[in-house]
């Protein structure tokens, strides 16, 4: 077939921020279908909840400290995470450099805290439905948290090499900030869930 | 649209552009570069680290056949059994795998990935671009996807087969009465596939967001492509119940949770819920981008657009969000409060209407038309007729009472195989003469095509039909056997020996693809006459799919200008690149580096593998395991240090 160019794109820019980068939007579809997984657990704590005479089952209501930690340390976070993100959307790597080791430490904290958070649901997971579906639900948080920690550990590295130079690699940075907020949001929903359902 | 000529030169000269640009390159110098940068190296090397889409594709297609071949050969043993009544050919307890491995098999195994593997194909073509938005993304989707399909069928050849039905409802597959390790490798075996079809969704929903090719808004995207753009949707949001069931089933059997024991709070019917909860919709998965194979193969040849286009649209979009409203009706059995029962018979009826605005629609377009007989069209024509049936037996069992009186018979068995295999099998096996042209470069041959088709047909029909009346008169379903006084042998019979006849239908479809690959009828790049852009290229396609990306000013591009495509320039040649646009209206926005071949899709698959197929033992399989994953995951990531980087 004959062809006729009819439009160049020559000056077009290789990367683009936010919701102009396809990454965006496989970032959005991830925490789509993860949404979907968190809020079907939710729904079958309720379910349960629902079901039982007593709710929690044979258990005292969860030790709200360590969890209630979490939550401060996640809150704090969002401002240097949209630190991070505001420079590297203004492209400059030095703060974006410092702004990433900064989340790798506020990111391994609540990890750290969350040590404490299991023994303090203050059942088991094998003892009834009650202890299986909130480990359940801060096992799913953890696995979250571990794998956006990954991520952030790999691309704070990377801003140290050359190849951090790379303005689409700012992007991901972006793009990597916009998960984090996913992250804490969907903790304080699993932490409402978790800790204040039972005191109802 | 942003090209803008006059100011061009200045902005080459400000940015200093980087690369070989395909402006005014002459044809030969430009294929060469494109198929440079997109080439997939030969050898074993190049065969297990690419990331072309088409290669993927195929592979895909080719497994899933594979897979449908394995369940066949089940079904058909299945029917060797029930033959003859009290007949002793198969233990209950190799019938209970066969049935299992079968409908699993058919359902996760073949069906849905057999539907991603067209779209894999399909979308980037059809769409006027190079590749998928991430195509290591893509190579690692097939990758979990036929190893966890391998992983399921060797653990059935060592008696470890899954057991308990394609749904494995506890308690049968509870830590109480599952046998040894089967329900583990049913359980691990959807999680994994699974998450293949949650990555190809993302996948192409941002393939089809965002690599449109110019000028393709949303009212011209092809009607394939919307058909699986909302499929991805679904995917997207039904996929994660059967994960999270999966995940608590195994967590039950394997370390002691108690969420499907009611002794400890826990709840069987939660199992049900959260399975249906995907399992409805799982059948729309199946059937929507089968939609899209009518309404794609349809026009070409009836000679005119559809009918209806804007109405076909809004019914895909409503028959995804329908589709979620439905699961509880395959509990009306467990006894459900009234009130919910008459809603969710209201709902799941409710779906007629857009799938019956759907049929309309391709009606009207075959009537307005002049049809050419060829075989895509009669496949076609074939899933019209099934899929009503099916559809009017589907009504019969949405009303509560009636199905209340057919429930686990065989009229289910004859209604969900109308839906599954005449409203998706026909419109795949059309697809499959549709498409073949363009994937190998050669024509299949009509004439065993027809005789294809009519085998399929027949023996479909024949053997599925005689089941309504099979459960009308009570045969229930999943039994391996039945006794004689019942009568119900010399139907049975019947049906066994019409299965021959679908399966000899089925040998007849490969038979020609095998033929056809060597001695077909060379394709040429459109032979039949169709619009949409993956025709605009050649037959097969090159690496890069198009010489320049192509301009879309109409919604059946080929047939608006047929001798001259208009397209773009100013991508590099000399690297790989894939053109970026804004969602709704396909506006010129990035030029997207796209990822080269790599070998680390592959290994992490294999790491993910490994570390599910360990923790079916040992849970601290999910510890160490992390370690390799880890580790593939991140040289995938880390970036090669493309020039353009340092830009
Ligand atoms: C092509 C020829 C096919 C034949 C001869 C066939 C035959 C059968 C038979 C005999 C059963 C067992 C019924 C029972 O004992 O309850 C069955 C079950 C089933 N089939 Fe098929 N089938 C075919 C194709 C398909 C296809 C294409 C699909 C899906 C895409 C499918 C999905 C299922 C499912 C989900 C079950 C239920 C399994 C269970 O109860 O666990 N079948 N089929
Ligand atoms: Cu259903």
């Amino acid at each position: 077939m004959k062809q006729r160019p009819v439009v160049d794109v020559s000056h077009l820019p290789t990367y683009d921020f936010g919701a102009a980068s396809p990454m965006w939007w496989g970032t959005l579809a991830f925490i789509a279908l993860e949404a979907t997984g968190f809020a079907l657990a939710i729904g079958t704590y309720f379910y349960l909840a629902v079901l039982a005479r007593h709710w929690p089952i044979a258990a005292p209501a969860p030790d709200l400290a360590p969890g209630t930690a979490v939550l401060m340390i996640l809150l704090a976070s969002i401002v240097p995470n949209h630190l991070v993100d505001r420079w590297a959307r203004q492209q400059d790597l030095h703060k974006v450099r410092a702004g990433m080791v900064l989340m790798t430490i506020v990111g391994i904290l609540p990890l750290i805290v969350r040590i404490w958070e299991f023994p303090a649901l203050r059942i088991s997971w094998d003892q009834n439905a009650y202890g299986s579906i909130v480990w359940f639900l801060l096992a799913l948080h953890t696995s979250h948290l571990l794998t956006d920690i990954g991520d952030t550990i790999v691309l704070a590295v990377l801003m140290f090499t050359q190849k951090g130079k790379a303005g689409r690699r700012l992007s991901d940075v972006s793009d990597n900030a916009f998960y984090w907020d996913f992250v804490v949001a969907s903790w304080v929903v699993l932490y409402l869930v978790i800790y204040w359902a039972p005191r109802m | 649209m942003s090209g803008m000529p006059g100011k061009k030169a200045k902005r080459i000269e400000e940015r200093g552009l980087k690369g070989i640009r395909d402006t005014g390159l002459d044809e030969a110098r430009l294929r060469a570069f494109l198929a440079h940068a997109w080439h997939t190296p030969k050898g074993l090397y190049g065969w297990l680290a690419t990331v072309d889409h088409k290669l993927i594709g195929k592979r895909y297609v080719v497994t899933a056949f594979l897979f449908l071949i394995l369940a066949g050969l089940s079904a058909l043993a299945m029917r060797f059994q029930l033959a003859a009544p009290e007949a002793g050919r198969i233990s209950p307890d190799f019938y209970n795998q066969l049935f299992t491995m079968h409908g699993t098999t058919m359902m996760f195994l073949f069906a849905v990935p057999v539907m991603e593997a067209f779209t894999v194909y399909l979308v980037p073509l059809m769409i006027g671009t190079r590749n998928v938005a991430f195509p290591r993304l893509n190579a690692f989707s097939y990758w979990i996807y036929v190893s966890g399909g391998t992983m399921i069928w060797i653990a059935f050849a060592f008696n470890t087969g899954a057991d308990a039905g394609w749904f494995s409802y506890v308690p049968l597959a509870g830590p109480d009465y599952g046998i040894g390790k089967r329900p583990d490798f049913w359980a691990q075996m959807v999680t994994y596939t699974e998450v293949s079809a949650l990555a190809v969704a993302v996948e192409i929903i941002a393939t089809v967001f965002k690599l449109r090719a110019p000028g393709m808004t949303l009212d011209r995207i092809p009607l394939y492509v919307w058909s699986v753009l909302v499929t991805a949707f679904v995917i997207l949001f039904a996929m994660p119940a059967v994960m999270v069931s999966s995940t608590m089933l195994i967590l039950d059997r394997l370390v002691g949770t108690k969420f499907f024991d009611p002794a400890a709070g826990g709840d069987a019917l939660l199992w049900q819920h959260l399975f249906w909860f995907f399992g409805h919709p799982e059948v729309y998965i199946i059937f929507i981008p089968a939609t899209g194979f009518v309404s794609a193969i349809l026009p070409t040849f009836v000679r005119r657009p559809v009918f209806g286009y804007l109405g076909i649209v809004l019914s895909l979009i409503a028959i995804g969000f329908l589709s979620f409203g439905l699961w509880v009706h395959h509990m009306f059995a467990t006894g459900l409060p009234q009130l919910g029962e008459s809603f969710f018979t209201a709902s799941s009826m409710m779906i007629a209407i857009p799938s019956g605005i759907q049929i309309f629609c391709w009606i009207a377009t075959i009537w307005g038309g002049r049809p050419i007989f060829a075989t895509p069209l009669v496949f076609v024509l074939g899933f019209i007729f099934t899929f009503v049936i099916g559809g009017m037996t589907g009504v019969m069992v949405a009303s509560v009472p009636l199905d209340l009186q057919v429930h686990d018979t065989y009229f289910v068995v004859a209604h969900f195989h109308y839906v599954l295999v005449g409203g998706a099998v026909f419109p795949l096996l059309g697809a499959v003469y549709y498409w073949f042209p363009k994937v190998t470069g050669r024509m299949l041959s009509e004439r065993l095509g027809h005789w294809n088709f009519w085998f399929v047909f027949l023996g479909f029909n024949l053997t599925f039909f005689p089941m309504h009346i099979l459960g009308l008169q009570g045969m229930p379903r999943r039994i391996y056997t039945y006794p004689l006084e019942s009568g119900w042998g010399s139907a049975n019979l019947f049906i066994s020996l019409s299965s021959l006849v679908l399966f000899a239908g089925f040998a007849l479809l490969f038979l020609n693809m095998l033929l056809s690959l060597r001695n077909g009828r060379p394709a040429g790049d459109n032979p039949w006459g169709a619009s949409t852009l993956e025709w605009a290229t050649t037959s097969p396609p090159p690496s890069y799919n198009f010489p320049h990306l192509p301009v879309v000013t109409h919604r059946e591009p080929l047939w608006a200008r047929p001798d001259t495509l208009p397209v773009i320039e100013g991508l590099r040649v000399d690297a790989r690149e894939v053109l970026g646009g804004t969602v709704a209206d396909a506006v010129p926005q990035l030029r997207l580096p796209s990822a080269d071949n790599s070998i680390w899709p592959l290994l992490s698959a294999i790491a993910v593998g490994g570390t599910f197929f360990a923790s079916i033992y040992t849970p601290w399989a999910v510890v160490w395991g992390a370690i390799p994953i880890s580790i593939g995951f991140i040289c995938w990531f880390w970036p090669k240090g493309e020039p353009e980087d340092e830009e």
